[in-house]
Order: C-alpha cells, then sequence, then structure tokens
C-alpha cells in the first residue's frame, strides 16, 4: 500500500536500504558458519579417515603377518620335533597333514619332505605329486639357501594358485626340507575381507608386480608405482605409506601400502577419495543446503518485513498527516473565532450609534411641530425598520460571537439541539442561495454529552456543507432530528441530495478521498468528522439511496456525559 | 426635578451624543465622559452624580477596572454595565464587582431610562438612610 502514497519514490528507497541491511547482517554469519562446516570440519575429518585407514592396514598387516609367521611356525615346529626318517614316510606324513588340518585352520593343503636334490621323497595331500622333482623350483632354491622361505603365489605343477612354506634342516650333515603348502583361498579370504564402502579393497603384489591375491575389483598391479613397489619416486621406505592421487581412470584413489613378509610383498588398499569422504561429502552438501535454504528464507523474511515495516510507516506517515491537516483546521477555526470576536465588537458599536440616531429623529418627531405631517407614519414606519434591522444586527453578532466563544476546545457538557440550532443559523444564509430548507426536530428531552462545542460545530458543519455541495444546483432541503436511543443520542443529518452511490458508500469516510475536483476539497472533513466521533467513543455511519438522499447517523453514548 | 442625576461613559463619541440627546429630551440630567479616568476625575469633582452608566470596552483603563474604582472611593454611586461585547462573562463579573445591572448595545431607550430611575432610586434610598442614622445618632448624644 506503500505504493499508492504521494511518497512512493522514498518509501522505495527505504525498502531497498532495509532488505540491503537485513540481508547483509544476516547472511555474514550464516556464510561463516556455513564455510567454517565446510572447509574446516571437512579437513579435520579427511585426516581423521585417513589415519583411520593407516590403522586399518597396518592391522591387517599384522594379521596376515602373523598368519604366515604362524604357518611357518607350524612348519618348523614339525621340522623340529621329528626327523627325516620319521617324515619319510608317507603314512606318517599323513597322520601329521591330518592333524595339522585338524588343529589349525590354516589352510593347510599337504605336506611334502624334499632331499638336498630337490626330489620330493614323501608326500600327504591330495595331489598326486610323489616323486616330483622341485630341483628348479624357485622356492627351493630360496629355501637351500635362506633355511626358510614362504613363497609367492603360483599355480605350480597343480594348477591351483597356492604358495609354498618350507623349512631346511639337517639331517646329520645332509639337508632336507619340509614343505608345506597352504590353500590361496584362505589365505585370500583375508585380504579379501578388508573392505570398505563401496570401492575400498586390497590385494598384495610382489616386488615383480604379480598379484599374490585375487582383488575384488580391477586393479592392475602393474600402474603407479606399485608395479615396482622399490622404484618410484618416493621409494616406500616407511613400513606404512599413504598417499592420494588419480588413477588410471583420472579418479582420486587414496592408496595405502604396508610391507609384508620381510618387505618381499606390498599390501595395498586402496579406495576411491569420493567413497572414503563419502560422509563427509555429505555433511558438506547438507551444509550448502542449509546455507541455500537459510538464505533463501532470509532474503524472503528480509523482503516481507521489509515491506510490512514500510507500509506501518507509510500509515503512520498518512496519519500523521491527517493529525496535521486536523490541527491546521481547528487552529484556523480558532483564529476564526478570534475574527469574529472582533468584528462582532466593531459592528456592534456603529449598529449601536445608528439605532440612536433613529430613535432621535422618533424623539424630534414628538415635537409639536411635526404633529399632522402627513408623512408621519411613513416616517414612523421607516423608523421602526431602522430599529427591527439594528436588533437583527445584534442577533447576527450575537450567534457569531457564540460560537466564537465555543472555539476553544475545552471538553463541555454541551446540548446538542443548542449547537444544532447554531448551526443552522449559521448556515441559513448559504442555503438560502443553495435553495436548501433547513428543518429540525428535535428531542426536547435530549440528555448532554460532554463533549467539545468547537468539534461539534466542525462535524455538523461539515455535513451541511457537504450536503449543501451536493444540492447547490438542484435543491431540497436537510432535515435535523435528534433523540435518544436506549444509553445514546442519536443525531440524524437527512438530506434530498443526489446521494452517494453504493460502490464507494464505503470510502467516504477515507482520508483524501474526495469527489470534489483538485483543488477544491482536501477529502479530510469527513475522516476527521470519523476521528472526532470515534474519540468520544460515538459512531458515525451513513445510508444513500442514489436520486433520493443521502442521511448522516451520529450516535453517542450518553453514559460519556457522566464521566 | 430629573429623574436622575447619570453619568455616560464611553468611548464611542458619536453614541454618547446620541445617548445624551435623547435622554435629555426625557428628562434625565447626563454628563459624558470618554474614558475611565476621566469619568473618576468629574465624580471627584461634583458629588451630585446618582448613576453612572459604563461601557466595558474601552482603551486605557477598561470597564471593570473603573468599575472597581468607582466603587471603592464613591460607594454610593450606582453603576450599569453596558457593553457592545456580548459576553455573559464581564457581565458576571461586573455584578460581583457590585454593578447594579447591565445592558447589551444596541439597547432599547426606555429600558435604560427604566433601569436608570431604579437605580437612582436605590441610591437615594441609601442616602436617606445614611441621613436617619446620622440623626438619630446626633439626637441620642443629647440625653
Amino acid at each position: 500500500m506503500w505504493r499508492k502514497s504521494v511518497r512512493a519514490p522514498y518509501y522505495k528507497h527505504l525498502i531497498r536500504n532495509m532488505i540491503f541491511t537485513i540481508l547483509g547482517v544476516s547472511f555474514i554469519p550464516v556464510f561463516l558458519v556455513s564455510w567454517t562446516i565446510y572447509y574446516a570440519f571437512a579437513n579435520a575429518y579427511h585426516e581423521k579417515i585417513n589415519t583411520h585407514l593407516v590403522t586399518l592396514v597396518d592391522n591387517h598387516k599384522r594379521q596376515i603377518d602373523s598368519f604366515l609367521n604362524a604357518r611357518l611356525a607350524d612348519i618348523l615346529f614339525l621340522s623340529e620335533n621329528f626327523t627325516f626318517a620319521q617324515l619319510r614316510d608317507s603314512e606318517f606324513l599323513q597322520a601329521k597333514l591330518l592333524s595339522l588340518k585338524n588343529n589349525y585352520a590354516g589352510g593347510f593343503v599337504d605336506l611334502g619332505v624334499v632331499d638336498a636334490d630337490g626330489n620330493q621323497v614323501s608326500y600327504a595331500g591330495p595331489f598326486k605329486l610323489s616323486r616330483v622333482r622341485y630341483a628348479d623350483a624357485p622356492w627351493f632354491q630360496t629355501v637351500m639357501k635362506n633355511q626358510v622361505v614362504v613363497s609367492d603365489v603360483f599355480l605350480g605343477l597343480r594348477g591351483f594358485p597356492h604358495f609354498i612354506v618350507a623349512v631346511k634342516r639337517f639331517d646329520g650333515d645332509r639337508p632336507w626340507i619340509l614343505r608345506a603348502t597352504i590353500d590361496f583361498i584362505a589365505f585370500n579370504n583375508l585380504v579379501e575381507n578388508i573392505r570398505i564402502g563401496q570401492t575400498g579393497f586390497a590385494a598384495i603384489v610382489n616386488k615383480k608386480g604379480e598379484l599374490q591375491t585375487k582383488p575384488r575389483f580391477q586393479f592392475n598391479p602393474a600402474q603407479g608405482c606399485f608395479g615396482r613397489f622399490i622404484d618410484c619416486d618416493q621409494p616406500i621406505t616407511r613400513e606404512i605409506y599413504s598417499e592420494e592421487r588419480a588413477d588410471e581412470n583420472g579418479e582420486m584413489t587414496i592408496y595405502v601400502s604396508a610391507l609384508l613378509k620381510n618387505k618381499e610383498w606390498l599390501l595395498v588398499y586402496q579406495q576411491k577419495v569420493s567413497d572414503a569422504l563419502s560422509d563427509q561429502r555429505f555433511a558438506q552438501r547438507l551444509s550448502l543446503i542449509i546455507f541455500a535454504m537459510g538464505g533463501a528464507g532470509i532474503l524472503l523474511m528480509a523482503f516481507l518485513l521489509s515491506i510490512r515495516m514500510v507500509n506501518r510507516i507509510a500509515t503512520a506517515d498518512q496519519e500523521k498527516e491527517m493529525m496535521n491537516k486536523q490541527v491546521i483546521e481547528s487552529g484556523k477555526l480558532a483564529s476564526l473565532g478570534e475574527l469574529a470576536t472582533g468584528v462582532a465588537h466593531e459592528i456592534n458599536n456603529p449598529v449601536a450609534i445608528m439605532v440612536e440616531e433613529a430613535g432621535w429623529i422618533e424623539d424630534i418627531l414628538t415635537e409639536k411641530e411635526f404633529g399632522g405631517n402627513p408623512h408621519m407614519d411613513e416616517l414612523h414606519r421607516a423608523l421602526k425598520q431602522i430599529n427591527t434591522q439594528g436588533k437583527r444586527c445584534k442577533e447576527i453578532t450575537t450567534k457569531l460571537l457564540s460560537f466564537a466563544r465555543g472555539s476553544g476546545s475545552a471538553i463541555g457538557m454541551i446540548q446538542l439541539n443548542e449547537i444544532i440550532e447554531e448551526v443552522i443559523t449559521l448556515s441559513s444564509q448559504r442555503a438560502k442561495y443553495a435553495n436548501v430548507e433547513m428543518r429540525s426536530q428535535l428531542n426536547a428531552n435530549l440528555p448532554e454529552i460532554k463533549a467539545s462545542e468547537t468539534e461539534m460545530h466542525q462535524v455538523l458543519l461539515n455535513l451541511v456543507n457537504n450536503a449543501l455541495y451536493a444540492m447547490e444546483k438542484i435543491g431540497g432541503s436537510i432535515e435535523f432530528k435528534t433523540f435518544q436511543r436506549d444509553e445514546t443520542v442519536v443525531v440524524e443529518v437527512a438530506d434530498t441530495g443526489p446521494g452517494i452511490p453504493e460502490a464507494i458508500l464505503g470510502r467516504i469516510f477515507d482520508p483524501f478521498f474526495t469527489t470534489k475536483p483538485v483543488g477544491q476539497g482536501t477529502g479530510l472533513g469527513l475522516s476527521i468528522c470519523y476521528g472526532i466521533i470515534r474519540k468520544m467513543d460515538g459512531d458515525i455511519q451513513v445510508k444513500s439511496t442514489v436520486g433520493k438522499g443521502t442521511t448522516f447517523i451520529i450516535i453517542i453514548p450518553a453514559r460519556n456525559g457522566l464521566v | 426635578m430629573t429623574i436622575a442625576n447619570i453619568m455616560l461613559v464611553d468611548d464611542e463619541v458619536p453614541f454618547v451624543e446620541a445617548m445624551t440627546r435623547r435622554l435629555t429630551k426625557r428628562d434625565v440630567e447626563i454628563h459624558a465622559a470618554y474614558s475611565g479616568e476621566e469619568a473618576l476625575q468629574k465624580l471627584s469633582k461634583t458629588n451630585s452624580i446618582e448613576v453612572v452608566i459604563l461601557d466595558i470596552k474601552m482603551p486605557g483603563m477598561d470597564g471593570i477596572e473603573a468599575l472597581k474604582q468607582i466603587k471603592l472611593r464613591f460607594p454610593l454611586v450606582e453603576v450599569i454595565m453596558l457593553t457592545g461585547h456580548a459576553t455573559v462573562e464581564t457581565g458576571i463579573e461586573g455584578m460581583k464587582q457590585g454593578a447594579f445591572d447591565y445592558l447589551m448595545k444596541p439597547c432599547d431607550i426606555n429600558d435604560l431610562v427604566a433601569k436608570v430611575e431604579q437605580a437612582a432610586r436605590k441610591k437615594r434610598q441609601h442616602e436617606e438612610k445614611i441621613i436617619q442614622a446620622r440623626v438619630k445618632e446626633i439626637t441620642s448624644r443629647r440625653t
């Protein structure tokens, strides 16, 4: 509604300022908080994830190492406690294998005893591997050199992936080997069990880059550093090492690697960064959503608040303007009152003199010289007329003075009937020129009300003036009626003018609403009347029929006279 | 004998002249003054004035003030307030200060004469009583 005001550009400016201020003040903290969550927390979380993965891999490394060591320990124990001769016996070996299988869920597939030349002299297990020669097998060569060996995974003679755990013993001064095959599947499961998130998996590679386990996802160990894991730019010197870089598809991946089995194997765990940080990404997205929603909310509120506030301001401004106008009107009335007083006095004196002189002429006419003068009657009549008109002047000035006297807004007990009669007198001349008859039907027992005389004058005069203005071309009548109804005093002012159309009937009391041409009406008269009556706890209503006339009904509680 | 010996006090000269003429024709002896101060002066010079007709709105000493002074210095003289300024308050004020009555301009000449007669009668009655009291006092002293 501020748009309808005269000062719309000023209000527009005000709204814009308010919106920007609210936005500025609100967005800054929201932005700071969101930013804090987004970056600061994100970084901390990321680091925690890294640490967690490293710990995880470390644990698994220990597990695997411990598995391998345990298997080796089993063989060592066996080879320590039984002689070459005992173990040469296939049945004996078979029994030992059985007990290994039963007591240690280690994945032992078979056992074998190999002599110093690489010939398997004894075998216990599911395959037909007696009398096999291992002289060329890398594991045989290694164990002959190093006493113990845990081999890489290979297919071997049996066609299944497996690896060998072997130990060299001496029978006298002749070396012999006790060899065990570890089931690849059990071993693989150990590693495969490392799965976190949706893309995390682990695998073991040897120094040549050959996979020792079957990884869950496509993993080409030849890529990147792991193929020849000691030949990287950053050689893996630490036990556990983690880094982030793009994989073969360009997606950022986190790699955590741990050295196993005396640095011969590398346990590699990898997971896409987006997967590892999925929770963090979720929180970030959430914070963005909150920021966006909060921002939208703030924006909306800024608009609504500003507009509502400016509307209030516009209303207050309008009321203030109305008040100002009313004060000015009152002031005008007051100075009018003073003027009236001065004028009345000024007029009374000359009029008095005229009347006295006329009286004097009449006195002279009583002298006997004038007896019998044919013009006597006419002279007397003329002099009487002067006297009458003089009295009329006096009446007018009296009424004027009584109106002026009441032009302080002092509240007192007033009799509405008197006020109405004064108003009728004051408007009688104008009414005559507009061809409007003024009538009244006043209840003689009307109770007094507590009100300001001036204000009541103002209200009634306003109604009369409006009616006269409406009827000046066509004439008509204005009738005043007063009566008491229950606890209220009712004044009805009815005219026979053109009436007020239904469409605008509801708006006539609105400030600045007028049907008069520009410059002629302020549109404030009726709204001031409304304000005055409302201030007295009264009500002013209007009924009108186009073509027939308008009636204003003023209702004032008589009880307010008792206050 | 004249109906009364009065003084008319008003700053409007034509008014005073017109009134003087008319009242003289009606057997009223009338002196004129055009201000409050002049009235007091004349009153102090002669003690034959019985009633004062006093206009309220005058420049210099206004009517109420003059009334107070007259009542102070010449208490037996009756005062009739005359005003073109029709305020009830000044009328009441005047009565409180001891005026005999008040009239509004323009006034009916016969009303005015009647009032003057009443005022004069009252004054004469007062004087009578004073004289009688004096006589009584003198005669009672003789005993």
